[in-house]
């Protein structure tokens, strides 16, 4: 790699402060980093650091993501073709969701990135690494056969409104890939719901209702059997369908750690505790599926395991953690349950939780600073 | 031992180059007292180049408290007298005569005497500011009543000098030393020893103090923890807290009359090519350390650990309270796709590299930075390498903010920089957080003066 280090070296002057092309420093750090990490070192503090960076950390996330997008893709085509009653094999399948899925994840990293090196070399930054793995969660939140320009206006919406606005990467209140899709939902409902959607290319005749669509218009006897649902070989979302793939990227996370464990359990007990309430309940046929059902149905898992817990927006604090996890679960279901215009709750009930995540957090460190003040006062009373 | 407190959290870093169990005697005849090792010190200089010195002659007083007295650890002549940017003031370095004359403090038996009396003896023959304070981690305030007084027996930080085996034989100095601290507080005297180490009779059978036994990965060395396990600091209050090694300088002087700044330092790292404990005084220079004994290759010079230490220059000189030289590579080089690679030979506390599976795998480690600096996006890095109870994350951000009051409400009296010393390592965004802390406690300081 030494022709490329001389290289990149060479060009390195012309993108310095009185350089040629000093306006494109930004650009060229970015890309420089990209193949090569810096040669800078420690000047203040401990002398040695952690191999780990913003870059190992984002690109383990993408490892995570690739079981879903796998298995997303292969469902895009699963899907268009059973819609039409005809079966093939893996490839075509493969090569249908592939020629759907492929533009949209294009489209999401060109207009996403691109926004991000321009916010960069205007405020003078490094390009921030976040949005490697929010490029690829939009197009995995998106139906099937979502307009192109619908994934550019909204990755443009969440990049900017989302993020850029309160500072960028690691300033951001709302989770940016939720962000995008909350902005096509309200701005294009007919787009983003009913059961139209969820096939690409689908054929009249067929009915492409999603689980929490037919749960919602009462047709609980129509959903698939839960283990096909497991699997995901249903309609839904390009990465959202299999909890089976979504729990192997989980794996991924929890073993290296980069995933908070902590939050992915707790909003699964969440959404379970919600589930056997109205079990108990049982009001209507709704309240009576089982309650794992909610959590292999609809984007519960996807959510669950790479929404919920992206740490900028997430509750930061150990023990907030857990309530906010855990309150995802149960307004999802709730949500679900109980509001008649929304089929799926768990976008709605992440983003309403990233808004309270800082409240969280917030009760979480004053009840640490009570035991101090109150350590302290003991102390007082004794000597006196 | 009677009470074990178990430290769960916290991280041991293998590294290469351990020292040697022997004791070698240094051959040098320069040492230097650097007026910056000391934080929140002005000094006022009282000597000139070319004067000559005894050991104990000050050399400089603080601008502010000038009872505090600085000293000459050895006999000779002062051959310069170093100044950087803005003429401050950065070595005094002296030329050792060879001849250890040493003025005479006068003999005295500290159990006898009352406060004042061995304070101003602290005080005059500069062995005061061994004594440090928590918080802010300043030299102490001879005008303070101490709640209670630390001694970390065991050093915890990776490649760290073994006390044990560094004051094998210093038992009655300890002792006197002890007996001094018992009459500068009302409180306790805590001597806290690893519980992990075979039972040392020098600290074991120490006479007037609260054992105290401790166990778990580094920081459980670290005063900090130790102090925050047994008595934490509140608002208003004050610690003192010193180094084996200083309280046996402190038990000289009461046996021997003189000030007697011995030092066993142990050279340390990858880069070193015979790793061992070294005799030499207070502020001897590192060349006389590493002469044909250092790899060929780029390296940095730490007085100190690779956690806490400063970086110093082949001409330079080895800390006031510095134990210890550490030798490792420099990370000046590029490495292609570093952060996508497996990497089996990278160190992190995260999963993400296969080492992990390696639990004992000892590592050569260089100051490559591994990353450019972000924001702080990760959260949950610092509690796990982190043992008090204080919101690590919070406490940074109030730092930066300058938000005072949160900042006292979050705990910043209960730290100091060394306590965060592992956040810095493992944090993800590459921020300089010693910096930080250290920012937060000055401001603090200047706050509440």
């Amino acid at each position: 790699m030494k022709f490329l280090r001389d290289f990149l070296d060479k060009q390195k002057p012309h993108f310095v402060k009185g350089g040629r092309f000093e306006k494109l420093h930004s650009t060229f750090d970015a890309f420089e980093t990209f193949l090569f990490v810096p040669d800078k070192t420690t000047h203040s503090g401990a002398h040695i650091r952690d191999a780990i960076d913003m870059k190992r950390t984002m690109i383990i996330v993408v490892i995570a993501l690739i079981f879903p997008l796998i298995f997303g893709i292969w469902n895009v085509g699963y899907q268009h073709y059973l819609s039409q009653g005809m079966a093939y094999d893996f490839w075509p399948m493969f090569g249908f969701g592939l020629l759907k899925v492929l533009p949209v994840i294009v489209v999401s990293y060109v207009v996403g990135l691109g926004i991000e090196f321009a916010f960069a070399q205007s405020r003078h930054h490094e390009v921030n690494e976040g949005f490697l793995v929010s490029g690829m969660l939009i197009p995995m939140v998106m139906p099937p056969d979502v307009p192109l320009w619908m994934v550019a206006l909204a990755t443009a919406f969440a990049v900017i409104i989302g993020k850029e606005v309160f500072g960028g990467t690691g300033m951001n209140i709302l989770n940016p890939a939720l962000t995008a899709r909350a902005f096509l939902f309200f701005a294009y409902p007919s787009e983003m719901s009913g059961d139209k959607v969820w096939i690409a290319e689908k054929a009249d005749a067929f009915s492409g209702a999603t689980p929490l669509g037919h749960l919602m218009v009462n047709e609980s006897d129509k959903i698939p059997s839960a283990w096909d649902m497991f699997l995901g070989v249903i309609p839904g979302s390009i990465g959202e369908t299999s909890t089976l793939a979504i729990a192997l990227g989980a794996l991924v996370l929890i073993i290296t750690g980069i995933g908070s464990f902590r939050i992915m359990l707790s909003v699964v007990l969440g959404g379970l505790s919600m589930g056997w309430l109205f079990n108990l309940w049982g009001a209507n046929a709704y309240m009576d599926i089982p309650a794992y059902y909610h959590l292999i149905m609809g984007g519960f898992a996807f959510g669950a395991v790479y929404m919920a817990t992206d740490p900028v927006s997430a509750a930061q604090t150990a023990r907030g953690k857990i309530f906010y996890g855990f309150l995802i679960g149960m307004i999802a279901v709730l949500i679900r349950v109980f509001n008649p215009a929304y089929p799926e709750g768990m976008m709605l009930s992440i983003l309403l939780m990233n808004v309270f995540a800082p409240l969280i957090d917030h009760y979480v460190v004053q009840s640490n600073i009570k035991k101090r003040l109150r350590r302290a006062k003991v102390k007082v009373a004794v000597k006196s | 031992m009677s009470n074990v407190i178990k430290i769960k959290k916290g991280l041991n870093i293998n590294l290469i180059g351990e020292a040697e169990k022997t004791i070698k005697q240094l051959s040098t005849d320069q040492f230097a007292i650097k007026p910056t090792d000391f934080i929140g010190v002005f000094p006022k200089l009282l000597i000139q180049e070319g004067d000559l010195v005894e050991a104990g002659s000050p050399l400089f007083v603080d601008k502010y408290r000038e009872n505090i007295l600085f000293t000459s650890p050895v006999s000779g002549k002062v051959r310069e007298i170093k100044r950087g940017a803005k003429r401050v003031l950065l070595e005094i370095r002296i030329e050792a005569d060879g001849k250890n004359n040493a003025i005479d403090f006068g003999a005295a038996e500290p159990l006898q005497l009352n406060r004042a009396e061995v304070i101003e003896k602290l005080l005059k023959s500069g062995v005061w500011p061994f004594i440090r304070q928590r918080p802010y981690s300043v030299i102490a305030n001879p005008a303070d009543q101490p709640k209670a007084i630390f001694i970390s027996t065991f050093d915890s930080a990776p490649l760290a000098p073994d006390n044990d085996f560094a004051l094998k034989g210093s038992e009655k100095a300890f002792q006197k030393g002890i007996d001094v601290l018992a009459k500068l507080t009302q409180g306790k005297v805590h001597l806290n020893v690893n519980a992990k180490a075979p039972a040392t009779p020098l600290f074991t059978n120490a006479k007037g103090v609260q054992l105290n036994a401790f166990e778990g990965p580094h920081p459980a060395g670290n005063v900090g923890v130790q102090i925050n396990k047994i008595d934490p600091i509140n608002k208003g209050e004050v610690v003192w807290y010193l180094t084996p090694q200083d309280l046996v300088v402190i038990g000289k002087l009461f046996l021997t009359v003189k000030y007697d700044a011995e030092r066993i330092i142990a050279l340390t790292g990858s880069e070193v090519l015979k790793p061992a404990y070294y005799k030499t005084k207070v502020g001897a220079n590192l060349e006389s350390f590493i002469k044909n004994n250092v790899s060929e290759i780029e390296k940095r010079y730490i007085s100190g650990n690779v956690l806490t230490g400063t970086k110093i220059e082949l001409d330079g000189f080895v800390g006031f309270y510095a134990t210890q030289i550490t030798v490792i590579k420099e990370g000046n080089y590029y490495e292609f796709f570093g952060w996508a690679l497996p990497g089996f030979d990278k160190f992190s506390m995260s999963k993400s590299f296969p080492t992990y599976l390696f639990k004992n795998k000892k590592f050569a480690l260089d100051t490559n930075l591994h990353g450019g600096e972000r924001a702080l996006v990760m959260t949950g890095e610092f509690e796990k390498v982190f043992p008090f109870d204080i919101y690590p994350l919070q406490l940074l951000k109030a730092i930066m903010i300058e938000d005072i009051d949160l900042m006292e409400n979050l705990g910043i009296y209960e730290v100091d920089e060394e306590d965060f010393a592992l956040c810095e390592v493992v944090d993800t965004s590459k921020t300089n957080i010693q910096e930080v802390v250290r920012k937060g406690l000055d401001l603090m300081r200047k706050e509440m003066s």
